[in-house]
Parts: C-alpha cells; structure tokens; sequence
C-alpha cells in the first residue's frame, strides 16, 4: 500500500504545482498510515532526492527518450505499470494541464474513480469522500470514490506547500516504453515570465483599458509584483492581449493568492475563472461595478491615475526605485 | 471521414446556484439549459468547418443525457451535423459517461472523437482522456488549432506557460478550447433541417459508476469589499502587504 504523487515537470524542472501535489500526497499516505512515493518520467535536472522534503519517501524515476514528451497514452501506460509495482492504492496529480491530460486516461486502465479538481484532504472516516470545485467555482461537491484505487487530481493552489526535512530515496523504474504514437513537432512559450496557472500573483485588465496601446502600466505592475498578466475575454477577442491570457469561464480558470482586476466589470463568466483567488483587489471608475461585489480591496478611481501610482507604492516599499 | 461530437448540457452561464433534497440534487427549477460553450463554440463548429472543406465528412452527435437533453441536441444540430444519437442516461459519473461514448464511438467506427476541454458545470474535463482510453486510441487535450491532411492531424494545444504543435495520425480523440473556431449563430435554414435530421436514442451499456456525488454546497460568502480612496492608493498597498500579506 502507499501514495503515488505524479511529478510534473518542464524542460527538466519540477512545476510549484507538483510540490503542492507531494505535500497533499504524503499528508493523505500520513492519513492512511502509509507512505508516500512519488513518479518522474523524462530526464529531469532537478535534484529529486531533495523532493524529500515536500514528504515523498521514494521517488521512481523513468529516464526515457520518448518519455521527454508529454503523450498522454504513453504516460498513462507507464504510470499505471509503477502504480501496481509500488501498490499504490491512492494517486495524487495537480489537476494542471497535464493532468487533466493524463489522470482520467489513468482511471480508466486502473478502474479508479477520479476526482478532478479537488480542494481540500480526503475524509476518508467511512468511506472516501473528497471536496472538489463545480459549477466553475460557484459550488462544490463531495465525490465519494467507490474503488479500491483512487485517483484525485489537485487544483493548482487549492493547497499549500510545506516544505520540511528529509531526502527521497530516487529509484530508477524499468517500465516498458512503446513508441509514442503522437510526435511533437514544436513548442512555444507564451510571452509573459511568469506562466498564469502557476503564478502566485495575477495582474489582469478588460476593456476599461481602451486600447492594447494603454497596456505599459499593467505591465509594469505585474512586473514589479512578479506576477503574470491575465484580461478578460473581450480584450482576447479584439487581439488586444494574446488569448493565452484569457481568464473566466471560457479561458483559464486560475487560483493565485493575489488577483488585481483593473477595468473589468466583473461578469459572472469573468469571476468563474477567477473567485477562487484568495484576495481579489478591484480598480473600477464605476461604483457600482459587479466586480465590487466579489472583492476584498477595492478603489473606485480611474485605473490610468491608479495603477502607475500603486507600482510606486509597491516599489517604496519594497525599495526599489 | 467520419467525426463523433460529443455534445452535453448545462446550466446558462448566468443561472442561479443551488442545490435541493438535502443538498443532494442540483436545483433546476428556472435554470436555462445551453450546450456546454466548449462543445459548441469549439469542437462542434471546428468540425462543421471540416465537413465544408470536405463534404463527404459524416458529423454525428453524441449526448448521454435523459429526454430533457432533446432541445439542446437540435439546436447542435441546427448549427451542423447529420444525425444524432441520444444515450438515455442521466449520469455524474465522468467513467460512466465515457463508457456510454466509447460505447457508441466502437459501433460507428470514427475516425475523430472530438469532445470539449470541460462542462462548466462539474467541471471533470475527463471524458475526452477516458474515452480515449477506453477505445486505445491517442489523445490530444486542450487543442487551440487542428489541422487535416490526409490522415495526419496537426494539433496545436496548450501546455504551461505556452503551446505546443503535435502531429498524430486518424483515428484519434481530441478536446478543444478556445481559439479552435469562432462561435456560430443557428440560421433558418438550419434550424428547419434540424427538425427532420435523424435523433436516435439508444439505452444505456451496463456500466459500473466509480464515483457518486454526496451531496454539495455553496462556499462562504465573501465578508464584503474594503473600500480605499483613490486618493490614497499608498494605504491600499500597505493593506495588502501587511493585512492579506499577498506579497
Ligand atoms: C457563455 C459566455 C462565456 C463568457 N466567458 C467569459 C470569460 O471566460 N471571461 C470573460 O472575461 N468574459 C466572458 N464572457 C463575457 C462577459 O460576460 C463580459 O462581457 C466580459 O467579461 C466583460 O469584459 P470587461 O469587464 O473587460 O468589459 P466591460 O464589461 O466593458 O467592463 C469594462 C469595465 O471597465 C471600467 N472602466 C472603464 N474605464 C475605466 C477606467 N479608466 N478606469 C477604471 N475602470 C474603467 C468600466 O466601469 C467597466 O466596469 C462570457 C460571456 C458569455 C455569454
Ligand atoms: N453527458 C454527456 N454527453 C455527451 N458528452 C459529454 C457529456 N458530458 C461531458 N461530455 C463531453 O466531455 C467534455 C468534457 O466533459 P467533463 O469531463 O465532464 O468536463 C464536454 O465538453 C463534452 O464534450
């Protein structure tokens, strides 16, 4: 018996979302009094054994060429060959692109109910029930697993990350690895530094910004945050900001710690990609501003006055000039 | 060719959430029922879009729901597609949906199964992935682009922080998100014809759900807005910093 948490990497490095999938993993293994394991494919440059410290015992790492890219059947296959190997009776993914790729492929070769997009510890006191968020984060439901195996795949920043003593023991796995039968035939990365699903800070601006010309000041905001720009689905549609960076119930569903809508009006689409933040700042010039509603800071004021002056405030404090 | 949509229901962007019998059953008194966006904005129309470049391509429609699905199917089926295929279960289960897909998928012999990224009511984006599966077929998720040569897709899907170009040979199961195609409005003429287009309705395989809902609930209302004057932007940036601690 044991926890296998599924570590999602890129180019080579292990995702934030992935530490927060080990530290929920080893706390479920310390649930059911067992341990937790944790499965890399691919070469990796990180130092796995220091992933010790997020609560993982042992690490299975598959060092394969094809495993270098990301094909869903090919993972699912080698996943599902360490989850027998190790007995692994509960696997944990971050619900992340990867694994909504990946972790209802695993499901159905294990006949192992998933819960995707979940938010909080199994309750596993009777049965095995878990929160997850529906309704595009209007609600939640508690979906009670009936297998043997169970599957719960993460949201990004439903769960904090602890990071505490210890080193994992990496053990090389020989899975049998097929020819992948989905070629890659190239990679692109979106503008901004810091990718939107995986950003702690969000910076995001709709149409109350006028125009793509007047973008300067919410990029230096996100800047001076290290936080990574979002707008709204308007400012996507008229080519105003690349649609990577559309947020609500039609683009990214995201959770940062910090979401600061400046211009946005705050239709209910909008805030169901963005009401699970955990502190939402509204900029609006209109009181009466739906969004206003959804806040926890709010200014009423024209966003062009507002937001450059926030940037020198943040920067003062921080102290930087 | 021959391209499966799978096509599901659910409440308008705007309806009302709440729940009855014990916090058991989702309250669907007044509730707008629409076709999941993801479904018809994307994957439906991408696929109408192959069938004018090639019009030999065959589109049917799936939807694994109770009769109370039947509107939301003729309306799929005013924007395109030829006939459709109604699988009478009411299920929340996403295997069990996808085991009634991959069902109808094994009997019309696809070559494509397009579904959306997710329903943006429980929120699973699983059926594409188990569906693929279940029939041993490759998957691409998230796909913003497809393209057809011949057999071989060339799929542009999103991935962290960026997209990536893929290539996979027919048969072949993919989701689509936005970018895919633009949204259509049904016209009059293919609204008439969607009165006549076949609508079949088949009962359920016998499958075994793996999960059940146990009831659901509503999270806390927010405390309410705390209000800083434009005039003074420093207070709100000392609030955050020290107050919500956010950086
Ligand atoms: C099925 C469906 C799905 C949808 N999905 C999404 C989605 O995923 N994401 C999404 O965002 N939308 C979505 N929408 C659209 C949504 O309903 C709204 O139309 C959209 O969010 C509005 O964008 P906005 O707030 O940028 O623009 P507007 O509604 O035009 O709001 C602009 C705001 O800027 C303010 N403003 C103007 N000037 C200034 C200034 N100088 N300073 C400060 N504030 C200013 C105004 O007061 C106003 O509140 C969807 C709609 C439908 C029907
Ligand atoms: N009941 C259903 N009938 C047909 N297709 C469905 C059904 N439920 C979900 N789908 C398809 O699967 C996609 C992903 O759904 P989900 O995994 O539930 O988020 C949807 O966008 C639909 O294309």
């Amino acid at each position: 018996m044991s926890v296998l948490i599924f570590i999602d990497t890129a180019e080579g490095h292990v995702k934030k979302a992935s530490l927060e999938a080990m530290t929920y993993g080893a706390k479920v293994a310390e649930q059911l009094g067992t341990t937790a394991e944790g499965i890399v494919l691919g070469a990796v440059q990180d130092d796995l054994a220091a992933l010790g410290k997020y609560g993982v015992k042992k690490i299975h790492h598959v060092n394969h060429e094809s495993l270098n890219h990301q094909d869903a059947q090919l993972f699912t296959k080698v996943i599902a060959e360490a989850a027998t190997a190790s007995g692994a009776t509960v696997i944990v993914f971050s619900n992340n692109l990867s694994g909504k790729a990946i972790a209802p492929r695993l499901s159905v070769r294990l006949k192992a109910g998933l819960v995707s997009g979940a938010v909080a510890l199994p309750d596993a006191s009777g049965g095995f029930v878990v929160k997850k968020n529906v309704f595009s984060g209007k609600a939640f439901a508690n979906i009670s697993v009936n297998t043997g195996i169970k599957i719960i795949a993460l949201n990004p920043n439903a769960y904090q990350t602890i990071a505490g003593e210890g080193t994992a023991e990496v053990v090389p796995f020989a899975a049998t690895v097929d020819a992948p039968k989905v070629k890659m035939v190239s990679v692109s990365k979106a503008s901004g530094e810091v990718p939107l699903t995986e950003a702690e800070i969000v910076v995001s601006a709709g149409r109350g910004m006028k125009g793509p010309e007047n973008w300067g000041i919410v990029e230096e905001l996100a800047k001076t945050l290290h936080a990574a720009t979002a707008c709204s689905r308007p400012v996507a549609d008229a080519h105003w900001r690349p649609h990577n960076e559309h947020v609500g119930q039609t683009g990214f569903a995201i959770a940062p710690n910090l979401y600061i809508a400046i211009g946005i009006s705050g239709a209910i689409q909008h805030l169901a990609g963005v009401n699970r933040s955990k502190v939402i700042v509204v900029i609006n010039k209109d009181p009466e501003a739906p969004f206003f509603k959804a806040a926890d800071y709010g200014i009423v004021g024209d966003a062009f006055d507002v937001v450059p002056k926030m940037t020198a405030a943040i920067k003062k404090l921080k102290g930087v000039a | 060719m021959k391209i499966l949509v799978c096509v599901s229901k659910t409440p308008d962007t705007t309806a009302k959430i709440a729940f009855t019998d014990n916090n058991t059953k989702f309250d669907v008194n007044g509730v707008q029922w629409i076709i999941n966006p993801y479904d018809e904005w994307y994957s439906l129309v991408r696929a109408i879009e192959l069938k004018e470049a090639d019009p030999s391509t065959v589109i049917h429609l799936v939807t694994v729901g109770a009769a109370d699905a039947e509107p939301i199917i003729r309306k799929a089926l005013a924007l395109g597609g030829d006939e459709a295929i109604r699988v009478n279960a009411d299920s929340h289960d996403s295997y069990y949906i996808a085991a009634q897909i991959a069902e109808v998928a094994k009997q019309g012999g696809y070559d494509l199964v397009f579904t959306g990224k997710e329903t943006i009511d429980y929120n699973g984006s699983s059926i594409g992935g188990m569906v693929a599966e279940l029939l041993d077929l490759p998957y691409i998720s998230l796909a913003t682009k497809f393209e057809l040569a011949g057999t071989t897709a060339t799929v542009t899907r999103e991935i962290e922080g960026g997209e990536e170009v893929n290539e996979a040979s027919l048969p072949l199961v993919v989701s689509a998100t936005k970018g895919m195609a633009e949204a259509r409005i049904p016209n009059m003429r293919g609204i008439m014809a969607a009165r006549t287009k076949p609508l079949k309705v088949v009962e359920p395989a016998a499958v075994d759900a793996l999960t059940s809902v146990a009831g659901f609930g509503l999270p806390p209302a927010k405390a309410g807005v705390k209000l800083v004057d434009a005039e003074n932007v420093e207070e709100l940036v000392r609030l955050l910093h020290e107050e919500a601690k956010s950086f």
